[in-house]
């Protein structure tokens, strides 16, 4: 499993920190409110693959395309969705990214090059092929990346995906996100390889799997796969071995169902932020700089969703036909 | 390998042999009678293809059971399918195996472990895992093998059967005819690797890729493959590399427009029945002998089919629910 | 108004016009599918492959799933993909990129996104190709709101439509009758194009509508010629557009006519036919003088058999006895 060398500069990995802490936040945040009633429909959060949202999307530039999951928060905020809408859309207000329609699971920020959250485990990854074939056909250098998990590497969507982008070489990273549960079944019992990055043998791609709780990593890999497809030299396929510490969605526990505590606890020891922490030997006050600028923000996205309108009843009948 | 390493039996490679010439002759006939009229529906041949159809399910027991595609005809006479009622299916008759509502396509006869041509590229995968995981539960040994071409190799189908057939340890072999062409696709355009064998990586199973032109070769890898099987140990993934010499169906013709006189005939110097005659050792008076044969047999299925009733209006009606 | 020359073309090479003439126009269109780059393999993609390369004309593995959700993404990012499903049969391997993607996303995200998608879908039996390979599943999509569904019955709505199709900014299945490709018909000359959503009076009549879809509207045609021998004057409607349905196009001529037939290929139940039906007691009721008669294919899969086949699909003949049945 590929882990970080040193190369990285501080203020790069400091804005990687600033990302993850931005994430975790809001996902508590979507969580806290969730349990008082105050978001519409469900939440899947993705509180402990924050490195794997931040290191990828740090290689991307804005006129890349992310096409995420229904865990895909953090690949969102990574991606620069904007927090005010993301959390108005959590709370099913008008202003939302989907103008209340879409909700947590189809979280898309189109401006910010963010083609969406898919709720469908594995339809993300044909459409991102097309959004690279679009790429291509424009003959820009421009990469869509694909977040998908463990889960979703079974699917047939996968395979045919990845065949398609290795024969037309097209500009397309596939990032999986090992958490190693669908749902509550284990990526062992599921999946018939220890490292899902070997599937990439089988379109003659390259293929890596990384430390998903180090943040520098996951970086370095991504800058070498968006390089490899911005060259026109086809996808690559990684593979962040993550862990969440929430259950899949509001309906299990942490651990105790289908996880061991002490599993649970192995994992938590590497949690991505403390990891980077130690990287940058950060101090209190530094964490304290980054902690205080994050809660602003969050107050002001929550003061922004809560004082939004709902949608007027017209509204659940637009937006179906250009 | 097991017993098997043994060298075959003179009988045994006299009715490999005569098996392979029973099905060049039936779909020799099959298609002159499509040509004059006589056949409901349409054909697809596999005249090439014998040495797969006949090295892989001269390894098989009545018990074990096959799917295949709808260029099936081989795989079903050399799974022992009755001949009489499958010219009668094709000349669309009351007496045919699936009473004139299936076809060329959809020949079965699962009174001999067959379980069926399925017309839709890549739906047999999935079903040869089903009766797979039905053999598991009886314990009894059997072995489901699904034939396929290297078009379905790029199903997402594929995918999730290999995936599901490998954790579950199923006795399923796929075998892939790597006949080069999906309809006019060429292989190499569609498909990523270069020899598809090498998927089997992604789901840590066996792969390997054999000359399908050589019956005894498919056999000696099949042997291996189905011992494993009925051991427990798993499904294989074998890849036979071979050649149909007709088009796909009636409007292609042998050679042009994708693919040139130059390579049909190369690939015609290695017709199976040829490359038969000296490894199995057919003298002439054998050859002789099985010609013989063969016609005889073939006379009885044609008049059989001839002299059968065709079905009755009211037929539409039967067989849609138990 | 000038007038318009016009010559007679088939039905596929009307097709094959449509895709010419649009992949010239608009340099974002391209086509997608199976077999698609070799001009052999179907008359309506001839061509195309030498004149525009195989960039825009693209071959693509068997890999229905992931070449409809690709079409979509290519759509997202701002293209105008055309799909070729070679049989609508083998489109039901893609059904989640249809209907869970390309009909939901511009709703579900707020109208962030517009997927201009033509899936050219060609089905229907007749051939002798058995259960899975001659079947008309268009009734299933007008569930799929966000969907446009197209089916053409002529070669002047096979070619005005697709260009119509092309252009559209929503995801749109363009239905094909493969029994219909060698049919030829009057086509206007130059950049034609046809309403979505408006059905066709394609036979004047006053005494029983029939409404046909796809192949049977040509069967409804033959059926009134048959009837007008036996002194019925009956009118032909071909609604061209089933999602949206033109439910006032249609119910103009029941409310002439009083009397109705709908014919389609498709099975019978829950099918296109009982949609019309129940449209056009909404909006049309008291102009009925007798209930709304449907010819369809049997509850049963299409057998290869032919005569079988013949049982179980609509005809001219059953629409004819199915006419005679209303107006006695």
């Amino acid at each position: 499993m590929a882990r970080s060398t040193s190369r990285l500069s501080r203020k790069r990995l400091g804005e990687m920190y600033r990302t993850m802490l931005r994430i975790r936040r809001f996902e508590e945040t979507a969580d806290d409110l969730y349990m008082v009633g105050k978001v519409v429909g469900g939440v899947h959060v993705s509180i402990g693959q924050e490195a794997c949202s931040a290191g990828v999307c740090a290689a991307l530039r804005e006129d890349d395309a992310v096409l995420t999951t229904h865990r895909g928060h953090g690949h969102s905020i990574a991606k620069g969705t904007r927090l005010p809408e993301m959390l108005a859309e959590l709370m099913g207000k008008v202003t939302g990214l989907c103008r209340s329609k879409g909700g947590s699971m189809h979280i898309a920020d189109v401006s910010k090059g963010h083609y969406g959250a898919h709720s469908i485990v594995g339809a993300n990854m044909p459409m991102a092929a097309g959004i690279g074939l679009a790429y291509q056909l424009e003959g820009k250098d421009q990469v869509a990346v694909v977040f998908f998990g463990d889960g979703a590497s079974n699917n047939g969507a996968f395979h045919e995906a990845m065949n398609l982008c290795a024969i037309w070489k097209l500009p397309v990273v596939f990032f999986c996100e090992n958490n190693q549960y669908a749902v509550s079944v284990p990526a062992e019992y599921s999946t018939s390889v220890d490292d899902i990055s070997v599937r990439s043998k089988g379109y003659d791609a390259p293929g890596l799997t990384v430390d998903g709780m180090d943040v520098a990593a996951v970086y370095e890999a991504s800058r070498e796969a968006v390089a490899h497809a911005r060259r026109g030299l086809g996808p690559s396929l990684i593979e962040g071995k993550t862990y969440r510490f929430f259950g899949h969605s509001r309906g299990d526990p942490h651990y105790g169902m289908y996880r061991t505590k002490e599993e649970w606890e192995g994992w938590k020891g590497r949690d991505p932020l403390i990891v980077c922490e130690k990287m940058l030997k950060m101090t209190a006050k530094q964490k304290k700089a980054h902690a205080d600028a994050v809660e602003a923000e969050i107050k002001e996205a929550i003061e922004f969703a809560e004082s939004s309108p709902e949608p007027e009843e017209s509204v659940a009948l637009e937006d179906i036909f250009a | 390998m097991s017993e098997d390493k043994a060298p075959l039996s003179d009988e045994r490679m006299q009715t490999m042999y005569r098996d392979m010439l029973r099905i060049r002759r039936f779909e020799e006939t099959a298609f002159e009678l499509f040509e004059q009229g006589e056949v409901v529906g349409g054909i697809h041949v596999s005249i090439g293809q014998e040495g797969c159809s006949v090295g892989a399910c001269s390894t098989l027991n009545e018990d074990d059971a096959i799917l295949t595609t709808h260029r099936g005809h081989g795989h079903s006479i050399a799974k022992g399918t009755r001949l009489p009622e499958m010219m009668a299916e094709l000349l669309g008759k009351a007496t045919g195996l699936c009473h004139a509502k299936g076809g060329s396509m959809h020949i079965a006869d699962v009174s001999k472990g067959h379980y069926g041509a399925h017309s839709i590229v890549g739906s047999n995968m999935p079903m040869g895992v089903g009766i797979g995981l039905a053999f598991h539960f009886e314990g009894k040994g059997q072995v489901a093998v699904i034939f396929f071409g290297d078009g379905a190799a790029n199903e997402g189908s594929f995918h999730e059967s290999m995936n599901l057939a490998a954790i579950w340890k199923l006795p399923v072999i796929f075998f892939c005819e790597n006949n080069h062409f999906a309809s006019s696709t060429r292989v190499g355009y569609a498909t990523s690797v270069a020899d598809i064998s090498a998927r089997a990586g992604g789901y840590d199973i066996p792969g390997v890729t054999v000359d399908g032109m050589d019956v005894l070769a498919v056999h000696e890898v099949m042997v291996e493959a189905v011992d494993r099987a009925r051991r427990g140990l798993g499904p294989s993934l074998i890849e036979a590399k071979t050649y149909r010499y007709f088009g796909h169906s009636r409007k292609d013709p042998q050679f042009g427009p994708y693919r040139t006189e130059e390579e049909w005939n190369e690939w015609k110097a290695k017709d199976p029945l040829l490359v038969a005659e000296k490894i199995l050792g057919v003298s002439e008076e054998e050859k002789k002998a099985h010609d013989e044969a063969v016609e005889n047999e073939l006379k009885d299925a044609l008049s059989f089919a001839r002299q059968s009733p065709e079905p009755e209006p009211d037929d539409v009606y039967e067989d849609l629910y138990a | 108004m000038p007038e318009v020359k016009m010559r007679t073309i088939s039905y596929s090479t009307a097709i094959n016009e449509a895709l010419h003439e649009e992949m010239a126009r608009d340099e974002k269109v391209f086509l997608m599918g199976e077999d698609v780059a070799l001009s052999a393999i179907s008359p309506a993609t001839a061509g195309l492959g030498d004149r525009f390369g195989h960039e825009r004309v693209r071959n693509t593995p068997i890999s229905e799933l992931g070449f409809t959700g690709a079409a979509v993404g290519a759509a997202m990012a701002g293209y105008r993909p055309v799909l070729d499903m070679r049989r609508i049969d083998f489109m039901m391997l893609a059904i989640d990129p249809i209907a869970n993607q390309a009909a939901k996303l511009r709703y579900m995200l707020g109208g962030q996104v517009s997927i201009p998608l033509v899936i050219r879908a060609p089905e229907g039996g007749g051939s002798q190709n058995g259960p899975t390979h001659s079947q008309c599943l268009e009734a299933w999509f007008i569930q799929v709101p966000g969907l446009r569904v197209i089916v053409p019955s002529d070669p002047a709505d096979a070619k005005g439509l697709l260009k119509s199709a092309i252009r559209e900014d929503n995801p749109v299945l363009f239905v094909e009758y493969r029994a219909l490709y060698s049919l030829e018909g009057p086509v206007p000359e130059g950049d034609h194009t046809e309403p979505i959503g408006k059905a066709a009076v394609k036979r004047e009549g006053s005494d029983i509508t029939l409404i046909g879809i796809g192949s049977q509207a040509r069967s409804c045609l033959e059926a009134a010629e048959l009837l007008a021998g036996e002194g019925v004057d009956a009118e032909v409607v071909d609604p061209r557009t089933i999602n949206p349905l033109d439910v006032e196009g249609i119910a103009d001529s029941v409310r002439k006519t009083g009397r109705c037939i709908v014919a389609e290929e498709g099975h019978k139940s829950g099918g296109v036919g009982a949609e019309i039906a129940a449209s056009l007691q909404e909006a049309a009721f008291g102009a009925l003088k007798t209930p709304i008669n449907r010819v369809a294919a049997l509850d049963v899969p299409v057998p290869v058999h032919t005569k079988l086949e013949a049982i179980v699909l609509p005809s001219t003949e059953k629409i004819v006895a199915a006419a005679k049945k209303v107006l006695s």
